[in-house]
């Protein structure tokens, strides 16, 4: 019967983004009232998997999925997260979706407020009903004792400490009274330790009650209180799928950095005794989504410093807060200079580079050609590429200069393009990239960030780009720092490690220890 | 913790940055009042009578403030509705109460019309509604003109001459309206100490407040909050957040129609070619001196505007004159204070939004320096 049938199985899932490989043959299953933990390094495809399950819309138009998703037995396809939602699956994203100028008890029934006819909405339609606000109370507290974590309904949103808009949501998904599975992704990452505690009550009281939770988070021990089930995901494929009463966080940890390839990491030397070039002292930035909380880094001459850890822990705040992209405190001294934060032609004039992880919007003059895209910020900042005229009353620039750092460039780092002169954007990622590097490296900088430096491009690209970087620092002895969220690249050209979690720094590492010594760092505060 | 509650004094102090505009309108009108020397009954009469005039127009800004959307700079196509609504019933000779209400439904459909468009440009344009609403009502003065100009008397039948320019075609720069002046106001109105009270249109006005009340608890209302604060979030929850914006407009729209019907009865003439083109900007100055924002608008705020604004423009004349000798300067001083207060709501609004953002990084700061403590 289909009584027998599990509230949710997914079958042979796959999915690709253009030609990418992102799910591959994931089975799942999960019955009534089970909690199920998934576990998994950012881009191991958990929130791929669960945009899958919600019916969003950029899976769809991404060209869909391969495999069966069954509910009770039976096949559904959901075109739209209402579809989801009629189902009986319920979401409570990681970003908040909320009205911010609303109380708790709006927001839980927004638009599915109980309404009273007027003579109005007689003649003009529903939409012209009036609120019934006794009967919104009632359902909105009756959600809110369900989920067992007391908020007040009449309190509105932007007055609530984080947790509590947390909650709220929580309380909207459990509101819906055909709700059976609900999806919590991440959502103890701006809890503190004792809302945490309630929320995990909370889940095994919604177990108790029939609704089985699908729970995604970075904090382990959480996954093992809670969980009857835990699956770790890898790369796109299901690795482990096993009763949480069987494993250890050790375990959980090994499963998910663990890479087939075991690289002993950067073999090649040992990290260089060399005395402080940069120093980062009680350093915060506001980056939304990645904020960073106190940290305090030594730089050493002459090496590559890796910066790990999981997405929204804070490692892409450290170079855009230094270079003045966003705003930040504390004091960085480069080689006993005193850097001014909050400014960034102040630290290109210490010749300090930065290569974005945000290609795009920082990184490139989109319509601008090669020439220009490499050779504009060395003008600018130091006056390189120029001829004075007129005893130096006009700059005009050097075409000829221009024209052969570019090709040097383009040789290097093997940047294919038809000519100096095509535009960037005709350009494909892995080599925009490249184009991103040769602008800092004609910078000429004794210092050099690079962020995300292999995000989106191909494994040959992949390749280049690590060893354009590894050659710059060991030939020219620039001092490199890399941020990256794939710790096995981190691990083959760097020196040393350094984790970030919860906005500071869990840790620094020589690249040659194990996987799982960092894997344990990355989760070690996560917040 | 006590660093978390604002002291008394800053209270006071975001108090007075929350409200600088009308304090610095009730200061201005409060220096000018004796220096102008006109006599209370007269100055209380003529506010009465802007106040009637003109509340209803500005009232009918509210709702797309509530949408999310700015001020409505196109409520001007809303007037220019209810001026080829008059145009059409004085041609007709349909005048006094029955006119003044056949001209307010024949302005209904016009205004929806214009609404509807200026509401779908609208979404096209999300966060930039006020510089686009404001350049429609530019586009549709030239349609207007085409209307006016050249369509009546030639394709729309005009009958007078008195309304109709001697060339046959096209209507005359000014229409009298004095058969239907003031009959509004004088249905029902009592004096009060030399005060003439016009009952009926204020009644009309706070009838219009109470449906302004009640819509705000529809669902239509909610609906429009939700999408004013939050587009994203509203359609995650299923609402229709462009069609929520259209009916917005659409409906501020109607009501500026019916609200300059009612501000031409009482002006009792009619400058074809320019009674609408001031008539938005006016009513907007009016709103932001009674302390709205770009964001938040109440129905305190449009009468605080109109009395502070009102009584500004009937002082300001007189002040010049006996200030500098000179009534122009005066009418210089109002023209370029409506502007002026426009200008600095805006800046104050995106000002407002900046140091929001800039909060959180203090707010990181001071959490570092509580941990040392610890």
């Amino acid at each position: 019967m289909s009584n027998q049938a599990p509230l949710l199985e997914m079958k042979n899932i796959k999915k690709s983004f253009f030609g990418n490989q992102v799910l591959e043959d994931i089975n799942l299953t999960l019955g009534e009232g089970e909690v199920l933990g998934l576990v998994g390094e950012n881009g191991a495809g958990k929130s791929t998997l669960m945009k899958l399950l919600f019916g969003m819309t950029e899976i769809r138009d991404t060209g869909g999925y391969e495999g069966d998703v069954l509910i009770n037995g039976e096949k559904v396809s959901f075109n739209s997260p209402f579809d989801a939602l009629a189902a009986g699956i319920g979401m409570v994203h990681q970003e908040f979706s909320l009205i911010p100028g609303f109380t708790a008890t709006e927001n839980i029934l927004l638009n599915r407020e109980p309404q009273r006819k007027s003579v109005a909405s007689e003649i003009f339609g529903d939409r012209l009903d009036t609120l019934d606000r006794k009967e919104m109370d009632r359902r909105a507290e009756d959600a809110i004792e369900k989920m067992g974590v007391h908020i007040e309904g009449d309190m509105v949103i932007s007055d609530m400490p984080v947790g509590h808009k947390q909650f709220t949501e929580i309380a909207r998904e459990l509101s819906k009274e055909q709700l059976r599975l609900l999806i919590l992704d991440e959502p103890t990452a701006v809890l503190t330790e004792r809302e945490a505690q309630a929320l995990l009550d909370s889940i095994r009281g919604m177990s108790k009650r029939g609704i089985a939770v699908i729970f995604i988070t970075h904090r382990l021990q959480e996954i093992l209180d809670v969980c009857d089930k835990i699956v770790v995901m890898r790369d796109g494929v299901l690795i482990k799928d096993v009763p949480a009463a069987e494993t250890s966080i050790p375990e959980i940890t090994r499963w998910m950095v663990g890479r087939n390839v075991s690289g002993a990491g950067n073999a090649h030397r040992e990290p260089p005794e060399t005395p402080t070039v940069m120093s980062i002292r009680r350093l915060w930035v506001d980056m939304p989504g990645e904020t960073v909380r106190d940290v305090n880094l030594e730089v050493r001459q002459g090496e590559i410093l890796g910066i790990g850890g999981l997405a929204g822990q804070g490692k892409l705040g450290i170079p855009n807060g230094i270079m003045g992209l966003y705003p930040a405190g504390g004091t960085v001294t480069l080689d006993g200079q005193e850097i001014p934060l909050n400014n960034p032609r102040k630290c290109l004039d210490c010749q300090l580079a930065f290569v974005s992880e945000h290609r795009r919007g920082v990184g490139l003059l989109m319509d601008e050609s090669l020439e220009w895209n490499v050779a504009f910020p060395a003008m600018q900042v130091h006056d390189r590429f120029l001829k004075p005229l007129l005893g130096g009353l006009i700059k005009w620039r050097d075409e000829k200069a221009i024209r052969e750092v570019t090709d040097r460039y383009i040789e290097e780092l093997q940047i294919k393009c038809t000519s100096t002169k095509q535009k960037a954007k005709e350009l494909s990622g892995g080599n925009q990239q490249k184009v991103c590097l040769a602008k800092a490296f004609a910078l000429e900088p004794k210092f050099l960030f690079v962020s995300e430096p292999t995000r989106g491009i191909d494994v040959g690209a992949k390749a280049l780009v690590m060893e354009a970087l590894e050659k710059l620092n060991r030939e020219s002895g620039i001092t490199i720092v890399m941020i990256s969220s794939e710790l096995e690249e981190l691990r083959q050209i760097c020196d040393r490690i350094a984790i970030v979690s919860g906005g500071r720094i869990a840790g620094i590492l020589p690249a040659t220890e194990p996987s799982e010594a960092f894997g344990e760092l990355m989760v070690s505060s996560v917040v | 913790m006590n660093e978390n509650k604002p002291s008394a004094s800053k209270r006071a102090l975001n108090f007075l940055g929350n409200n600088a505009v009308p304090i610095m309108f009730i200061i201005i009108i409060a220096i000018c009042i004796p220096i102008a020397g006109f006599s209370p009954t007269f100055l209380l009469n003529e506010i009465v009578t802007r106040l009637s005039r003109n509340a209803f127009l500005i009232l009918s800004l509210l709702i797309p403030i509530m949408a999310g959307m700015g001020l409505n700079f196109g409520m001007t196509l809303g007037a220019m509705a209810a001026e080829i609504a008059l145009i059409l019933t004085s041609d007709w000779q349909i005048w006094g109460i029955p006119g003044i209400v056949l001209a307010m439904i024949m302005s209904i459909p016009i205004s929806a019309l214009l609404g509807l468009i200026c509401g779908r440009i609208l979404n096209a344009a999300k966060g930039r509604e006020m510089i686009t609403s404001y350049i429609i009502s530019f586009f549709m003065n030239g349609v207007y003109q085409l209307v006016v100009l050249y369509m009546m008397g030639s394709i729309i039948p005009i009958v007078h001459t008195n309304i109709k320019l001697p060339r046959g075609y096209g209507v005359r720069a000014s229409v009298d309206l004095t058969r239907i002046r003031k009959c509004l106001d004088n249905v029902w109105s009592i004096n009060i100490a030399g005060v003439k009270v016009p009952l009926l249109t204020l009644l009309i006005i706070a009838l219009m407040c109470l449906v302004i009340v009640w819509f705000r608890r529809t669902k239509l209302g909610q609906d429009m909050r939700a999408v004013g604060q939050d587009m994203d979030v509203a359609r995650a929850a299923g609402i229709d957040v462009e069609g929520t914006r259209i009916i917005s407009i659409v409906i501020s729209t109607v009501l500026a129609g019916i609200g300059m019907v009612i501000y031409l009865q009482n002006m009792g003439d009619m400058a074809t070619y320019s009674s609408h083109s001031q008539i938005g900007m006016f009513c907007i100055a009016a709103l932001l001196v009674g302390g709205a924002s770009v964001d938040r608008a109440s129905i305190g705020n449009v009468f605080l505007g109109v009395i502070l604004f009102h009584t500004m423009f009937i002082l300001a004349p007189s002040a010049g004159a006996v200030i500098a000798g000179n009534e122009v300067i005066g009418e210089y001083f109002r023209v370029f204070v409506s502007y002026g207060v426009i200008t600095v709501a805006l800046v104050m609004y995106e000002t407002k939004k900046r140091r929001a953002k800039a909060g959180m990084g203090a707010q990181l700061a001071a959490a570092q320096q509580e941990g040392d403590k610890r």
